[in-house]
């Protein structure tokens, strides 16, 4: 499998990188958790968790595309199909647009499938966060309430406490709960365009998609509450219900980058303050420090590019036709 | 009191959720590829048997329940209890009918059983895979026909109803398992 992504990158003209795998600057995202290492007594140095910064700064540096086969670490993300040590795959192309990269992650993952009988025997779907929503739930989950997402869960997911629960970390729950498992076996699942506010690192556009209903009261409504919202010009990819990879296009704005890594470590704080009963100590601890090369690289010029990242051992997985991922890495977390 | 991270779940692991002590029967880990990652669980109550579906944000934490596993002998009943002991310490507990009222049939004094015990006290108690035990009471034998799978019903000392061959005759000692209450063999 590795020799033919080599080989897909190669007849493409984009470059293999290495990056370091220890940093002085941790992940900010509130949901993933870098692996802190000691450092001979100076400060922590952080197992990467996405090759994503200082690929960045080589783009900024004038790269031009380049890929990645990298080892990384996620703290507390194990089960059947998440190991917390893993191989991603990650590249980044010059120029392209988020729906250009789509075109080129489906001809990759359609190449490396072709081996597997039945697998892609449907043209792969390309739909919105929002229509998932909508018919699913009957809902936009742009402007939802609070009331109708915690009815919702209520209904859908048995034993789930939604005290406590974003309005974020509830439609994560309905996804990952009712619509994930729905997803056609046999293609290729594009989801596009998600909450603004988990764009991680991605542009924002304002949505322009529009409810093609009846006009009735309630849909007029609707319809101009969600003109002028702000949707995060991202991807995730699926084979049938399993997650494969997430893919941008990448933000490249120096002040958007600084806030969104900021506004990253004011989340994770106060999720630490309310789990924790205000707990400053720990709070401040749970504040990561950010990358200031990426930063800095940023602030020099990023060009216009997307990128994607996607799980090699889930590949092997569905490649080597096996039901978990202890089936397929030889020692397992538990095991390593 | 103790308690246990979702990152710690596996099968198996004790813990308190609304007063009762639970065992986790399946675990499963989900994460949209941004987001708040959940731990799908199945659960069993482990006083009432029931098993439920659970969803936990990941990194939530539950009380660990003092949950223990031992091996006791089945010593009498009273009528009120029934009395199991600790082979090594004479330790003598017991345990009332909600405890026994699954394992009832198979209680056998001076055989061995797996007593779960919640806070010291005993919750439910599980018979041995296999029991032997004496035919009390069932209609004569009849020569010959010890193939064709014909059965007859058979009353054992324990007062279980069991199912046993037309050769097997009042008095015999026969090898049960107790998971699905059928004759194995004679003993």
């Amino acid at each position: 499998m590795l020799h033919d992504i080599r080989a897909f990158f190669a007849e493409r003209g984009v470059l293999e990188v290495e990056t370091p795998a220890l940093s002085q600057a941790a992940n900010t995202d509130p949901a993933i958790e870098s692996f802190p290492v000691d450092n001979a007594g100076g400060p922590l140095r952080y197992l990467h968790t996405s090759p994503e910064y200082p690929m960045k700064r080589l783009l900024a540096a004038g790269s031009g595309d380049i890929y990645q086969i990298a080892r990384v670490w996620r703290q507390g993300e194990s089960g059947t199909r998440h190991n917390p040590e893993f191989n991603l795959l990650e590249w980044y192309r010059v120029g392209f647009s988020y729906q250009q990269l789509i075109q080129e992650v489906d001809e990759l993952l359609t190449s490396l499938f072709s081996s597997l009988p039945g697998a892609l025997q449907k043209k792969s779907k390309i739909i919105s966060y929002q229509q998932l929503f909508l018919e699913k739930f009957g809902f936009n989950p742009h402007t939802v309430n609070h009331a109708d997402l915690a009815a919702a869960i209520d209904q859908h997911i048995s034993g789930l406490d939604v005290n406590g629960l974003t309005d974020q970390a509830m439609l994560d729950a309905l996804l990952t709960h009712c619509i994930e498992p729905q997803f056609d076996n046999k293609r290729l699942t594009f989801v596009i365009d998600y909450p603004a506010d988990q764009s991680a690192l991605a542009a924002l556009k304002v949505n322009e998609e529009i409810k093609e209903k009846k006009e009735d009261k309630k849909d007029k409504k609707d319809k101009e509450n969600n003109k002028g919202h702000l949707v995060a010009q991202r991807f995730e990819v699926y084979l049938g219900p399993l997650e494969l990879g997430n893919g941008y296009q990448e933000e490249t704005d120096y002040a958007r980058n600084q806030q969104i890594l900021a506004r990253e470590n004011r989340t994770r704080m106060q999720v630490v303050l309310h789990d924790q009963h205000d707990d400053q100590q720990q709070a401040k601890q749970a504040k990561m420090p950010e990358d200031q090369y990426f930063l800095a690289a940023i602030k020099a010029g990023l060009p216009r590019c997307a990128g994607v990242a996607i799980g090699l051992d889930r590949l092997l997985m569905l490649i080597a036709n096996k039901k978990t991922l202890s089936q397929l890495i030889n020692f397992s977390w538990d095991k390593a | 009191m103790a308690s246990y991270s979702t990152n710690e779940f596996k099968s198996g692991l004790k813990f308190m959720m609304d007063g009762d002590p639970y065992t986790i029967v399946e675990n499963e880990f989900v994460k949209p590829g941004k987001g708040q990652a959940f731990n799908r669980v199945k659960i069993r109550n482990l006083k009432t048997g029931r098993v439920i579906d659970k969803t936990w944000k990941s990194g939530e934490s539950v009380e660990a329940a003092d949950v223990m596993e031992v091996d006791m002998e089945y010593l009498y009943e009273d009528g009120e209890f029934w009395y199991f002991m600790e082979p090594d310490t004479y330790e003598q507990h017991a345990a009332d009918k909600n405890a026994v009222t699954d394992v009832i049939k198979w209680l056998k004094p001076q055989e061995k059983y797996i007593v779960t015990l919640w806070n010291g006290a005993p919750l439910s108690i599980s018979p041995p895979n296999f029991v032997e035990l004496k035919i009390t009471e069932c209609d004569p034998g009849v020569r010959g026909d010890t193939a064709q799978g014909a059965t007859k019903p058979a009353t054992v000392e324990t007062g279980a109803q069991i199912k046993v061959p037309l050769f097997v005759e009042e008095g015999e000692v026969v090898k049960i398992d107790t998971r699905s209450g059928e004759y194995l063999s004679r003993a």
